[in-house]
Formats: structure tokens, C-alpha cells, sequence
């Protein structure tokens, strides 16, 4: 028989406001089992914490239930309570008497009568409750970070200057992701390759930091601390570690009608390339979609003025196979597709382009080195139009677009409307808003800037329609606050496109067996309190593939992202949760139900000898469980038809004791 | 193949070679259009009010007889063709709104919102298809500039019509590549022409109009084709240089079907 | 705000099924509405005086009938709002009183030519007249 003391929990007004704990506390001293039971105004605080352990020592308490908040919120608090007081943390329930109780009545007399019954069930429940001892498992140590953008540069390098060892994989030939692609930033306007590159530099030379580029993410095994992943090193059919990046071959090759994704698509690269000068690794790689010499065998000049020798046309997918502690997901961003906005005609007009591509436009490694010039004909714009919100803060019965604000683009639609009124005073500036998002440091000053110092129109109110007629954009637009329908010829209209995740997070998640929102944006352990965490253990977030953000937003994530995973691959054990799945050996029919049913793969079955009457023996096949993997989910205890699975810690009869006692 | 076909009062009247050409074009292509029996004007609008039954009651009776018939029910005229497809959307989904308008039918008259409705270039697209359009033509159009003007009712509300892109449509403009025609694109082929405001405000739908054949011209083309009689006549009298042609007339002539 | 004026506002949403709370005042609407020139109230702001029960001036704009139905707004709303069909709502709240048709069978042979087709003039009864 259990020896159980009972502290209930005022939570100041929070539950004495709506639950009578005088009431409470007097109820459940008659429940079997319990010896003491008391009431105190914050039972979470040192004295409240006092009370328990004093009450442990004084009562000889073998199990305690709190009748608190959630055990969300301090499970935890009061285990280490019990434990300091050396019970078994195991021993300890929490009744929630506050979120699924005094919160949501309004009336004492039933917020006390479910409280009562919330506290006999924990009590039903610890009378059954046996002492745990989690298990302990190695780290390995050394973190993987996927995506080699700045969320992933600025992640890899903070845990590498740790004294871990690090890997990126990066699915583009080279590192840098967005940020290499951008002009300038706000709101100080740096040049963006200039702040990015040397970190760039710093990735490549670090001594703990590898670069898998052109390479992917294909399968995750493990568990925290010690994950097996494979990884898909693309075939390049260019030997990374003999080519010089000297760029010969990328001048000779005669197939020069690749689009180029770095320009986002506006001009072409040859079919062997280096997206950009600063790239890293600073090696070519050949586009099998358009090598005439993979695609039919007839070229191979790449191969013949190569003094290196690093073409390699044979060269094969490779896979990569590495452990790892934590893993780290930085997969970044896209904007999104204009298809379903053609009343701004950018499929129908070379005219109408997206920010990014205005980025491209405006920068001096873009197809026009930095001149900005329209993409139809190459003549210098001299009215132009940008256009907010396009695809951000749709309703979902809209069909097209996204829910969510993107946060960064009316920062950037500034800093193009106020770099071009700058370089080109001579062009008309209008920027059509729904609101002007500004909050941030420096932020809002820089927006009054692009109006106040540099004459930008901005116009509250929406373009309707795009209409190329000849050589102009006719845009038709409202101006709320004139109440007015604007028609404004111009020469060049920038779209602020919505962004969302990468496509391959989606595929990424379900390797992780990381979770999700509907919009594919990794979802965090906690919105405020663990917003760089996945609820999967040992899987981290960095960057916009958690939410949008903006630069430094994405370097502050990053580097808190790396000292999660320091932490983490700092401690030499992790101690795991005790309260794992198991199977009874010799009620398992061997059937694989839960095997089928495990989310982490932490069920498997085994062939056993057992003991038969009359000293025979007999193989069975039967399920076994690895508690390094078991996440404790119950899934298996519900599937298994014979009840030879249980839940440490949540046993089939104790939550049958708990449902018992609530009915009673 | 046999679909059930809703001419509308305007192929009747002021639009007759648009209702003569189209069947002879779908027999032709081995289609035969079956007008409807008795059918009664679709009232040329669709009035969204989610309360106005009486006034869809013809457009319901449209789609139960063809639906009696397990036909789809196909419309030449850009008009009827919206006024029915939002009928029959409202029958699918607003169930308040069916259960009023089934009261109006009498018992075991009741119309389940089962009828598929197309527009004939709907039809020559994915019934059809334009290959075997292609194969019927004897006269392609060589050499002809064509502007395809959409209007509004063919393609908005998008939600309920599906009919394309509607702001980068090409239904019509696939149409004109396979009678051998060059097809021209310009922005104002999917903005209203102004429709019944003709009536009351003739100046609003000048302006309406001359955007559009301005917006065609501009592009090159050296007509325009639609499938309303509204939208050919607020074209055509508002002082346009380019000729508005029914789609149904091109592809007479392409079949060389046209005596003259 | 008056009581009146709420019971005929609640009366609009439901015949419009529109709810012009979803409304983020963009004015797109507006921007592309081909007869926004010929209103005197524009369709960004029918939703927002529908929504506030600002509903007279409406219903005495001639505003109403200049809506081309073109269905423009509806599908370019990036909320899904569809201002047409509050147009559409305010107007059958005014026609349908009895003596308000806007458009009356004796106005009709001033108004017609030879050319109009059918079409229009069913059309305009349909919108104009109960």
C-alpha cells in the first residue's frame, strides 16, 4: 500500500478563485491510500517546494499527487522536488485543476466538484505507480545542418567555433542561398555579398566544418544524440577535389542556353558552371539536362582544356552514410509562383517581375551588371510600379496565395523604391500598400526615409490589373484615401511575391518525424519559450523554414539554434525518458501490429527461445522495443490485440484506476 | 454524340447565324446539338442573391431535362452559359436555396444538381479536343491575326466556372491555332465590354469597349472573335476598326461550311 | 448605429452570403473595377458601409446600377469578399419595394436600337426591375 500526500495548489487566484482547495484538499484525504493532505498559495515556489519535501520526510510519503496547473508547466518542477527529498520522480502525478479546470468555469461549486474528481483519479493513478529509472545513451558529436544559406552558414559556423565537428548539405552546387543573391540590405544598406561572402570563406576553411554541396538529405534513422543519416552526393562529373575553379571550362563550353538560376532565369549560363564568382567550393559542375556530351556523347571540349583533369563524365551519385547528435533543419525559402496572379500579368510581360528578380537587376554580378534596365528591351525604366502583398494574407477561400504576412517585403519594396529614386532621380517611384509593416530597429525610420528624403509615392491602395499595351504597363489601381482609380503608365512593374518554405522541407519533416503547419513551415516545441526547437528531440530550426524572417531575425535564430545543439552535443550522456513502451514477452502473439504502428521505428521483432512444459522448448517470434528510440506515444498499447504491450509509467491499469475513479 | 443544347433567346433574334453555324460545325464534328424542348430564357444575368429562386427556375428547368435526357447541357452564348453554370453551382451548394427552388419543380420533378453544364468551346476542348477540330478543317485560316475576347461571363466567377486561367486564358486561342489562324494576345481580352449597361449608360460601355479592340488593335490583330452577342454588339457599335466575329463563323469557314 | 439600420445590414449579408468582415481594405476592388468611374460609391466602399450599417447612401447611389456584374472583384479579392455581390444585395433591397423598379417597360422603346440584342434588355430588367 502507497503512502501518498496530496498538495493542492491555489495558483494565487487562478484556482482558489473558481475551486474551493480548502474543499479539495479536505476530500481527497479519505481517498485509499493517502496520509496527508494539504493547500498552500503558490506550491510551485520554495515554500510551497518545502511543504512537499518536509511532508515526504515527515510522512514517510512513497508517492505524491499536486493538484496544480498543467504538467506542461511544472511536471518537471515538482519530479526534482520529489527526487531532492529522494523519492522516486516517477511517484509524482499532477492533477490538472487549472487549464482543464478553474480556467475554463466560471462557477465554484462545479470547478470544485471536477477538481475533487481530477484529484482522485491522479491518486487512483500513483497508488499503481512503480519507481522508473530512465536509461542512458551515448552522443555522438558532431551536428548536421541542412541548408547552406546564412540560417545555415551562421548555425554551422557558431557550433563549429564550439569545437564540434559540423556537415552541411546544400542541394545547389554552392553555398550562400538567398542572401548571395541580394543587392543590398536593410535597413543599413550593406552590400549584401559583401557581409556574406567572408563568412562564406570562414565555412569553407573551418577545420570543422564540411560542405556537401550539390548534395541531399536522403534518409534519417536514430534518435537524438545519435542519428543515422544517408546522404545523396549528386554526380557533378566534376572531381571536387582536383578542379581549381579556374572557370576555363565554363568559358569554352559551346552549350550556353542553360537558364540561369542564380539570375533567376534572366540569361543564360553554360552547361558547365559556377553560379557565381564568390561561390563555395569554388568548383564547376555540369547540368546533365543540357551537356551535349552526357546527353549524346558528342562534345567533350570541358574535358580537353581542363589542365586540372577534374572532368569526369562517368562520375555517379554517391551516397554518404554519417551519425550525427543533432541535426539541424535551414532549408530557407522561395517565393512563390505567380501563375494564379496573372491580372498582373508577369506570364504575359517581361516587364513584370518579382523582387527577387529586381534584386538580380540591381546587383553588378546580375545579367545587367547592376544597370537597371527593362528585361523586354533593355531601355532604362522611367516609371515604375511596385506592388505589395502579392500572394501574402490571402484568405484561404480565395484559393490562391497565402494566409500568413511575409513579413520581409515591405522592408525590401523600401530599399528598392529608395536605392532606385537614389541611382535614377530622374524615375517616378510608386509603391501601391495595404499597410506599411515596419516594426523592427531602424526600421520604420528607413521606410519615412524612402518617402521623406527620396520622394517615393506611396499609395494606399492595390493594383487591380496590368495591362501591357506596346511597350508600357498600364496599371489600374485604387487610391483609397484620394478615393480615386489610378491608371498609371509604366515601364516596369516589381511584384512583392509571398514567400514559403523550400519544397524539399515537406519530405524533409517526414525523415525528421518533425512536425509541421499547414503552410510546411516547421512547427516549434514551444511559440515563445522554444521557438529554435522541433518537438522531435535532437532536431533544431534555423532560418525561414521555421517562419518568415528577415536577415538578422535568421542570424539571431541561427545562433540560437547552434547553442541548443552545443548543449545538447556538450553533455557526454542523455538521459532518456523512462516512460517507454514494453512488451510482455509471453502474451506477444507475434501478430505486428504495433510494429506497424510505431512512428519511430522503434519497434522490431525478434525470434525467441522459450521454455515450454515438460523441458521443451520453442522459437516465437515476438515484438521487442528499443527504449532508446521509444518516444512513449502509447500508439503500440492501443494496436496490440493480445495486451501484451504497456506504457511505462501509463499502464493499462493505471489509466483504467484513473478512468475508474472519475466515474466513481 | 448527342448533348442537350440551350440556345437562349439572342440565337433566336438578333443572333440566329450564331445558333445556325454552331450546328452545323458540331455535326461536322460528329456532335448533335438537341435543343432542349420548351426551354424558357435563362434572364441573360445571374442574380447572386442567395434569396432570388423564381428567377432561376428556367435555368433549373434547362438542366433537369437535360439531365432527363442523361445528357450535359451545352450553351454557344457566353450569357446562358454563366447564368446556368452559377444555377447549377448554387443547387450543388447552397442547400437552402435548392430546397426552395424544388419546392417550385412539384413532386418527383426535383433536379439533384447532377447535370454537367459546358460551353461549346468547352466542348471542342475537352470532349472534342482540338486535334480532331484540326482534322475537320479544309480552309485553315491562314495568315489571319485573331483576337480572342473573352468578356467576363466565360471565365469569372473563376470559383464556380473552371472554365481556364481567368486571367491568362487559352481556351480560344487554341481553338484559333487549330483552324490555322495566328492568334493574337492582348491584355483586355478577359475585361467586361460593359454588357447591359448598354442599355441605360451607352457611354459606359463605349468606354468599356473602346479599351478592348483598342487593347486588340494595339496587339495586331486584325479581328476579334467572341461567343456573346452582348460583347459583339457593344464592340461593334462603339466604333471599332477591327471586325467582331463569332467563333462559330471562323470555324464555318474553316470547315468551309459558309455558302456564299 | 441605428437598429434599423442593423436589421437591414444582417438582412444583406444574408442574402449576399458575403461577410464583409473578412474585408483587409486592400482595395483591389476598386482598383480593378471597370466602372469605377461612373460610381459614385466605389465597391471597397460598399463593403465597408455595409459593414457598418451604412446602408442609405447606398441604397440611393445610382451607384447600383452601374455594377456590370463582370464579377471582376469577386475574383481578384485576394479575402474572398466578393463586393458584387453586396451590390446585388443593396439594389434588390431597394427594387424590391413596391413602385422603386429602377427600369420601367415604358422607359424601353427611347432606350433600344434596331441592333440591341435581346439579350440586353433581359439583362437590365433582371437588375434593374422586380
Amino acid at each position: 500500500m502507497q503512502r501518498i500526500g496530496v498538495f493542492v495548489c491555489w495558483c494565487g487566484s487562478n484556482i482558489a478563485g473558481t475551486v474551493d482547495v480548502e474543499a479539495v484538499s479536505e476530500a481527497l484525504k479519505s481517498e485509499p491510500g493517502v496520509v496527508f493532505s494539504t493547500n498552500y498559495q503558490y506550491m510551485c515556489s520554495q515554500a510551497g517546494q518545502d511543504i512537499i519535501k518536509n511532508a515526504i520526510a515527515e510522512h514517510k510519503l512513497t508517492g505524491i499527487v499536486v493538484c496544480s496547473c498543467s504538467p506542461r508547466m511544472h511536471e518537471a518542477t515538482f519530479r526534482k522536488t520529489a527526487a531532492a527529498a529522494g523519492l522516486n520522480p516517477y511517484m509524482v502525478e499532477i492533477a490538472n485543476i487549472r487549464e482543464q479546470c478553474s480556467w475554463i468555469h466560471k462557477d465554484m461549486a462545479t470547478g470544485t466538484e471536477k477538481a475533487i474528481i481530477l484529484g482522485k483519479a491522479a491518486v487512483a493513478k500513483v497508488n499503481l505507480n512503480a519507481p522508473l529509472t530512465p536509461g542512458e545513451s551515448p552522443v555522438t558529436k558532431r551536428a548536421l545542418v541542412i541548408g547552406g544559406g546564412i540560417a545555415g552558414i551562421q548555425t554551422a559556423l557558431d557550433i563549429a567555433d564550439a569545437g564540434f565537428p559540423v556537415d552541411i548539405v546544400e542541394t545547389k552546387p554552392t553555398i550562400g542561398g538567398k542572401m548571395a543573391q541580394l543587392d543590398k540590405t536593410f535597413p543599413t544598406l550593406d552590400c549584401a555579398a559583401c557581409i556574406l561572402t567572408p563568412k562564406m570563406v570562414d565555412v569553407a576553411q573551418h577545420e570543422n566544418i564540411r560542405i556537401f554541396s550539390y548534395s541531399e538529405v536522403v534518409e534519417v534513422g536514430g534518435f537524438v544524440g545519435n542519428f543515422d543519416v544517408k546522404i545523396k552526393k549528386k554526380a557533378r562529373y566534376v572531381k571536387e577535389d582536383v578542379c581549381t575553379g579556374c572557370g576555363i571550362c565554363t568559358e569554352k563550353c559551346p552549350m550556353k542556353k542553360a537558364p540561369n538560376e542564380f539570375n533567376m532565369g534572366m540569361d543564360n549560363r553554360p552547361a558547365v558552371y559556377i553560379p557565381f564568382a564568390q561561390a563555395v567550393p569554388k568548383v564547376a559542375t555540369i547540368d546533365p539536362n543540357y551537356c551535349n556530351m552526357l546527353k549524346n556523347g558528342k562534345c567533350g571540349l570541358c574535358a580537353k582544356v581542363c589542365t586540372a583533369g577534374a572532368i569526369d563524365y562517368t562520375q555517379k551519385d554517391e551516397i554518404i552514410e554519417e551519425k550525427y547528435g543533432a541535426i539541424v533543419a535551414a532549408t530557407g525559402f522561395n517565393p512563390i509562383s505567380m501563375d494564379k496572379f496573372d491580372e498582373y500579368a508577369y506570364n504575359q510581360s517581361k516587364d513584370v517581375i518579382t523582387s527577387l528578380e529586381f534584386e538580380r537587376l540591381t546587383n553588378a554580378a546580375g545579367p545587367t551588371a547592376g544597370k537597371l534596365l527593362r528585361p523586354s528591351d533593355g531601355e532604362h525604366p522611367h516609371t515604375i510600379v511596385f506592388v505589395q502583398c502579392v500572394g501574402s494574407r490571402c484568405a484561404a477561400c480565395a484559393e490562391k496565395g497565402k494566409e500568413y504576412c511575409s513579413k520581409i517585403c515591405c522592408m525590401y519594396t523600401a530599399k528598392h523604391a529608395m536605392l532606385t529614386r537614389d541611382k535614377y532621380p530622374d524615375t517616378d517611384v510608386y509603391v501601391f500598400y495595404i499597410d506599411v509593416r515596419t516594426p523592427g530597429k531602424s526600421f520604420d525610420e528607413f521606410y519615412r526615409r524612402a518617402v521623406e528624403e527620396y520622394g517615393v509615392h506611396y499609395i494606399k491602395g492595390m493594383v487591380g490589373k496590368v495591362s501591357p499595351e506596346g511597350n508600357k504597363l498600364m496599371v489600374q489601381a485604387s487610391d483609397l484615401l484620394a478615393n480615386k482609380q489610378l491608371h498609371i503608365e509604366a515601364d516596369l512593374v516589381v511584384l512583392a511575391a509571398a514567400i514559403e518554405p523550400d519544397k524539399s522541407a515537406r519530405p524533409l519533416a517526414t525523415m525528421l518525424t518533425a512536425s509541421m503547419d499547414t503552410n510546411d513551415f516547421f512547427t516549434e516545441a514551444h511559440p515563445k519559450l522554444r521557438p529554435v526547437e522541433s518537438p522531435t528531440a535532437g532536431v533544431f530550426l534555423s532560418g525561414t523554414c521555421q517562419g518568415p524572417k528577415d536577415i538578422p531575425e535568421t542570424v539571431s535564430q541561427a545562433s540560437a539554434a547552434a547553442a541548443k545543439v552545443i548543449g545538447l552535443l556538450a553533455k557526454d550522456k542523455l538521459t532518456g525518458n523512462p516512460c517507454v513502451a514494453h512488451s510482455d514477452e509471453l502474451m506477444c502473439n507475434g501478430c505486428s501490429s504495433c510494429e506497424r504502428v510505431c512512428p519511430y521505428g522503434a519497434i522490431t521483432y525478434v525470434d525467441k527461445e522459450f521454455r515450454m512444459p515438460d523441458r521443451t522448448t520453442a522459437i516465437r517470434r515476438v515484438a521487442s522495443v528499443n527504449t532508446a528510440v521509444c518516444q512513449g506515444c502509447g500508439a503500440c498499447t492501443v494496436a496490440c490485440p493480445s495486451g501484451a504491450m504497456d506504457l511505462n509509467g501509463f499502464k493499462n491499469a493505471q489509466i483504467m484506476a484513473e478512468v475508474d475513479a472519475i466515474c466513481k | 454524340m448527342k448533348v442537350a443544347y440551350f440556345p437562349g433567346c439572342t440565337l433566336k433574334t438578333k443572333a440566329k447565324e450564331l445558333d445556325a453555324y454552331a450546328r452545323k460545325c458540331a455535326e461536322t464534328l460528329g456532335i448533335t446539338l438537341e435543343e432542349i424542348e420548351n426551354w424558357q430564357c435563362c434572364g441573360g444575368v445571374f442574380t447572386t442573391a442567395r434569396d432570388e429562386a423564381a428567377t432561376k427556375l428556367s435555368s433549373v428547368r434547362a438542366l433537369k431535362a437535360a439531365g432527363n435526357a442523361n445528357q450535359m447541357l451545352v450553351t454557344v452564348c457566353s450569357a446562358c452559359h454563366n447564368v446556368i453554370k452559377q444555377t447549377n453551382h448554387a443547387m450543388n451548394t447552397d442547400e437552402e436555396f435548392a430546397f426552395k427552388v424544388n419546392n417550385y419543380l412539384g413532386k418527383g420533378e426535383e433536379y439533384d444538381g447532377s447535370t454537367k453544364v459546358m460551353h461549346y468551346l468547352e466542348l471542342l476542348r475537352d470532349v472534342v479536343g482540338y486535334d480532331k477540330v484540326k482534322e475537320a478543317v479544309k480552309k485553315p485560316l491562314a495568315g489571319k491575326k485573331v483576337a480572342a475576347y473573352y468578356g467576363c461571363l466565360l471565365l469569372r466567377p473563376n470559383s464556380v466556372m473552371h472554365t481556364d486561367d481567368p486571367e491568362n486564358p487559352t481556351l480560344i486561342e487554341d481553338l484559333i491555332r487549330a483552324l490555322g489562324g495566328e492568334p493574337v494576345v492582348y491584355s483586355m481580352r478577359n475585361e467586361c465590354c460593359g454588357g447591359y449597361i448598354a442599355l441605360e449608360n451607352p457611354d459606359s460601355a463605349k468606354k468599356r469597349s473602346n479599351k478592348v479592340t483598342d487593347s486588340a488593335a494595339l496587339a495586331g490583330a486584325d479581328m476579334i472573335v467572341t461567343a456573346c452577342p452582348l460583347c459583339k454588339f457593344n464592340l461593334e457599335t462603339n466604333g471599332s476598326k477591327l471586325p467582331i466575329v463569332y467563333f462559330t463563323d471562323l470555324m464555318a469557314e474553316a470547315f468551309d461550311l459558309k455558302e456564299d | 448605429m441605428h437598429k434599423d439600420n442593423n436589421a437591414v445590414r444582417d438582412e444583406i449579408i444574408r442574402r449576399s452570403g458575403v461577410n464583409p468582415r473578412k474585408c483587409m481594405r486592400c482595395g483591389k476592388c476598386s482598383a480593378t473595377c471597370p466602372a469605377y468611374d461612373e460610381m459614385e460609391f466605389h465597391p471597397h466602399q460598399f463593403v465597408y458601409m455595409v459593414e457598418s450599417g451604412d446602408i442609405e447612401p447606398l441604397m440611393n447611389s445610382k451607384s447600383l446600377y452601374q455594377c456590370l456584374t463582370c464579377f471582376a472583384c469577386v475574383d481578384r479579392c485576394p479575402r474572398g469578399v466578393e463586393p458584387a455581390k453586396l451590390v446585388e444585395a443593396v439594389r434588390l433591397e431597394v427594387i424590391r419595394k413596391q413602385g422603386a423598379n429602377h427600369l420601367k417597360a415604358d422607359d424601353i422603346p427611347a432606350l433600344v436600337t434596331e441592333e440591341l440584342p435581346q439579350q440586353a434588355i433581359v439583362s437590365a430588367f433582371r437588375k434593374y426591375t422586380k
